[in-house]
């Protein structure tokens, strides 16, 4: 890898995110025309039709798959693609977005992530079987399979989670486009039914229906869009074993998320995270994932995370906030539009324009995805010029 | 000499206070005890394959040439249990099997036929396993009375543990229990008339006769072991044919495991050779459609199979469900949002390519690095060497508990679903659910055997993997 391939060489000029909820009203083509329109007029695009050459687009449940974002926004005679990476695939079409204009191909491209997992009919992500030895098994099942080990090994518990699911609840309030907003207290996330040990249904995110979009130019472009614009510093995605078959696994760490970050910081050029990052969006899918990410992201020590929760380190007045817009917790998590959001909040915050939950003097943002079983995880660093 | 040489059994950790199935408007007549029920993820077939774990612990499987499977209770009309039976216990390829079903007495006839086999010489081991689970209206009478559970026996010619020296059978035609199909819960006439013109006018022409043709009397036997419909039954056919109901015959069990089906005379016997002296007799009396008699002489072999789990260790271990709604929930009886047979099933071609893994829950072991796996790869997950891998079977390994969750979002009929990550001795992991066991005693390191259990009803058909339960 040639770390230098992809930093400071493509801008975000404009970002988009629509109402994220149980969007029952609403179809993916309402939701993607929502966002779209937001990143247009953001970007100050008044030409989207001439001025847009490529379109990269991150769903898991898509129905029609590309058709649906180029009939939504009657963008045709272009490429247009759609990605898919479990929970990582906003992440990804952005990854691939980000290539198409730092290889020179393109000057400016339109990055889409939409879901509408509540047309299923399912309330929360589904239980689901595949092939003859398929358990019935939940996402929820698979994420605390590092609880047990963990939390014998570094003494943590349900109380040092909880408090992850109450600062997210707390951020969500403030963000005027989450699906939650709703203050909870730590006895509220102990006293709730279990949904998949240690997971209470306050330690599990939502499932809600969203969508994001961004307008990506090169470099040389982006000052005839705004002042304001965003650099992308690093895009990564790496996979790991499969937790449940790995012959090796410790059960301390989601090995995704640090082969990931090694690409990243390499990319970036950040040797110190916890120093040079200013902000975060970590996949809280559930409380115990955003606990191994800031450990498996090097923002702390291994072991340390239930310290630096009890001290606020990631609060949003702590040293270094994370999920400043209350997460997938408030937001909920319709797959493909999740890297986009998140994205879309950094780009809001290192603008200066994140409103009541604004982050002071934020010039360096992450965002991070894991999904799978997990086995893959997706990251972006993107910073002010 | 050709006879028993091994044996085991397989009763379900799960007991129904009988007083529990009092209620819905109806009088609790169920009287004292418990009976011995299956857990949702367990049938006939799965109850056959523990019990055949048991009988051939501490024997090469490759030395099995036959499997012959008793049940009234099997799944399929078309489709053999015999043979998934046998693949669960990874037996040669060439193995012969055969299912009797459709009697009460396929247990006792099986043990002939296997018993013949050898002595005819077409087979050297024959594996016979009788197992039942079968469904009674809820509330009947009849559920009171059935239970649960297998027995398996290993017929071969030497080491025997005991011989059958005489048989008597009798055929009869009497609508007096029965089961058509399509229908789930067995039917009965009358009690008394089955109890007399079925049940007690068979089984004693089978035991007079067996009398008559062996010279034997009751006093040359140490102990009757009688099929009984009921909890008192048996006394009568024992009276009339000259045994001591009291001293002389094998505790039928009712009040602990219930009418097992085509398995009970065969749990019987297990019972009695568990007991037994070297030089004893036992009379075996089974009832269905007509009644056979056998005549078993117990060998100076027979003290050492004692070890092996059978009749009394499975009573000893039990745990208690007494939440009758539940009990209905676990055989599809109750009305439920989510329905466990639902679904499409699974693709016949993936359990067609996946059945070394799944059924003979085979791991792999690679040849060059020995690091193990599963499920199969087909490149090393350690050294990347690509297909160079030996099949290890891991069913009748143990291993440990590296992970676990409790899932109450699953779908289980008995939340919480118990999910682990087991290492099994020698290194493989696997993604299991863990059975018969209770969230508290779950722990990392927590020591676990292998037991083959339904995985789903998708599609409406029992779907099999391996599951774990804590050692016993």
């Amino acid at each position: 890898m040639n770390p230098d391939a992809i930093r400071d060489k493509v801008a975000i000029v404009g970002m988009g995110c629509c109402q994220f909820g149980e969007n029952w009203d609403k179809s993916p083509e309402d939701m993607i025309v929502e966002a779209a329109f937001e990143a247009y007029e953001d970007a100050g695009l008044d030409n989207p039709q001439q001025q847009i050459e490529a379109v990269f687009c991150g769903s898991v449940y898509p129905s029609k798959g590309t058709a649906e974002v180029a009939d939504a926004l009657k963008l045709f005679g272009r490429p247009v693609s759609l990605v898919q990476n479990y929970c990582a695939t906003g992440t990804d079409a952005f990854r691939y977005g980000v290539f198409s204009i730092a290889c020179g191909l393109y000057d400016t491209v339109l990055v889409v992530g939409f879901d509408k997992p509540k047309d299923r009919g399912v309330s929360g992500p589904s239980a689901v079987t595949t092939g003859v030895r398929g358990l019935p098994m939940t996402p929820a099942g698979w994420f605390s399979l590092c609880a047990a080990k963990y939390f014998e090994t570094y003494g943590a518990g349900r109380e040092d989670l909880a408090k992850i699911a109450v600062k997210n609840h707390h951020n969500g309030t403030l963000a005027p486009k989450s699906m939650i907003k709703k203050e909870i207290t730590v006895d509220d996330v102990l006293k709730a039914p279990l949904i998949s040990w240690p997971f209470g249904l306050y330690d599990c995110c939502a499932q809600s229906d969203g969508a994001a979009v961004a307008v990506l130019t090169k470099r040389e472009l982006a000052k005839s869009f705004r002042d304001d614009y965003v650099l992308v510093k690093a895009v990564a995605i790496a996979l790991a074993e499969n937790p449940q078959s790995d012959p090796s696994f410790d059960f301390l760490r989601w090995k995704p998320t640090v082969h990931a970050a090694k690409q990243a910081y390499a990319q970036a050029g950040i040797g110190n995270p916890f120093k040079e990052i200013d902000i975060a969006q970590v996949h809280d899918c559930f409380t115990m994932t955003e606990l191994l990410t800031y450990e498996d992201l090097g923002l702390c020590e291994k072991g340390s995370a239930k310290d630096h929760i009890a001290n606020g380190t990631f609060e949003l007045t702590g040293e270094l906030p994370v999920n400043t817009d209350g997460g997938l917790k408030t937001f909920g998590h319709p797959t493909g539009a999740t890297g986009v959001r998140m994205l879309y909040e950094n780009y809001k915050q290192l603008q200066g324009k994140a409103e009541q939950r604004q982050v002071k003097n934020a010039t360096i943002a992450l965002s991070h995805n894991l999904g799978g079983a997990p086995q893959t995880c997706g990251l972006t660093i993107v910073g002010m010029p | 000499m050709v006879g028993i040489t091994s044996h085991g059994a397989h009763i379900p950790m799960l007991r129904l206070p009988l007083s529990a199935i009092a209620g819905g408007g109806r009088k609790a007549t169920g009287g004292s005890g418990e009976k011995a029920i299956a857990n949702f993820d367990e049938d006939c077939v799965t109850m056959a394959v523990a019990a055949a774990t048991n009988c051939l612990e501490g024997i090469d499987r490759a030395a099995v040439d036959g499997v012959l499977f008793a049940s009234t209770s099997y799944a399929y009309k078309e489709k053999q249990a015999a043979s998934i039976v046998a693949k669960a216990l990874d037996l040669r390829r060439d193995v012969v099997t055969a299912d009797l079903a459709d009697s009460l007495r396929a247990g006792t006839t099986a043990l002939r036929a296997g018993i013949d086999a050898v002595k005819a010489g077409s087979a050297r081991n024959v594996l016979v396993i009788a197992s039942d689970c079968r469904l009674a209206a809820p509330r009947s009478a009849l559920e009171r009375n059935i239970g649960d559970g297998a027995a398996a026996f290993l017929i071969g010619d030497s080491e025997v543990a005991a011989v059958v020296d005489h048989y008597h059978f009798i055929a009869d035609e009497i609508i007096d229990v029965w089961r058509t199909d399509g229908q789930p819960f067995v039917r009965s006439w009358e009690d008394r008339f089955v109890v007399e013109h079925g049940y007690s006018d068979n089984v004693v022409e089978a035991v007079k006769g067996l009398l008559q043709k062996s010279g034997l009397g009751p006093k040359d036997f140490t102990k009757a072991v009688l099929y009984s419909p009921d909890a008192r039954s048996y006394a009568g056919v024992a009276r009339a044919t000259g045994f001591d109901a009291k001293t002389q015959v094998q505790d039928p069990l009712f009040g602990k495991l219930g009418n097992t089906g085509c398995a009970f005379a065969p749990m019987l016997l297990v019972a009695a050779l568990e007991e037994a002296k070297p030089g004893s007799r036992l009379l075996l009396a089974n009832y269905g459609d007509g009644a056979e008699a056998l005549a078993i002489t117990v060998t100076e072999h027979a003290g050492k199979l004692r070890a092996k789990r059978g009749i009394q260790w499975h009573l000893d271990r039990r745990a208690e469900l007494s939440d009758y709604d539940k009990y209905l929930n676990f055989r599809n009886l109750q009305p439920s949002e989510f329905d466990r047979r639902a679904g499409q099933g699974v693709s016949a071609t993936v359990h067609f390519r996946d059945r070394d893994e799944d059924i003979s829950f085979h791991g792999h072991k690679c040849r060059r690095c020995g690091t193990m796996q599963f499920p199969f790869q087909r490149v090393c997950f350690k050294c990347f060497a690509k297909d160079d891998f030996e099949q290890v079977r891991l069913s009748d390994k143990y291993g440990k508990v590296m992970s676990h969750t409790f899932d109450f979002f699953a779908g289980s009929p008995d939340p919480p679903l118990i999910v682990c990550i087991i290492e099994v001795d020698g290194g493989a992991r696997v993604y299991m659910q863990m059975t018969d066991a209770s969230p508290k005693e779950v722990k990392l390191e927590l020591p676990v055997e292998f037991t083959f259990r339904k995985i789903h009803e998708y599609g409406g058909t029992p779907n099999y993997f391996w599951k774990c339960t804590p050692i016993r």
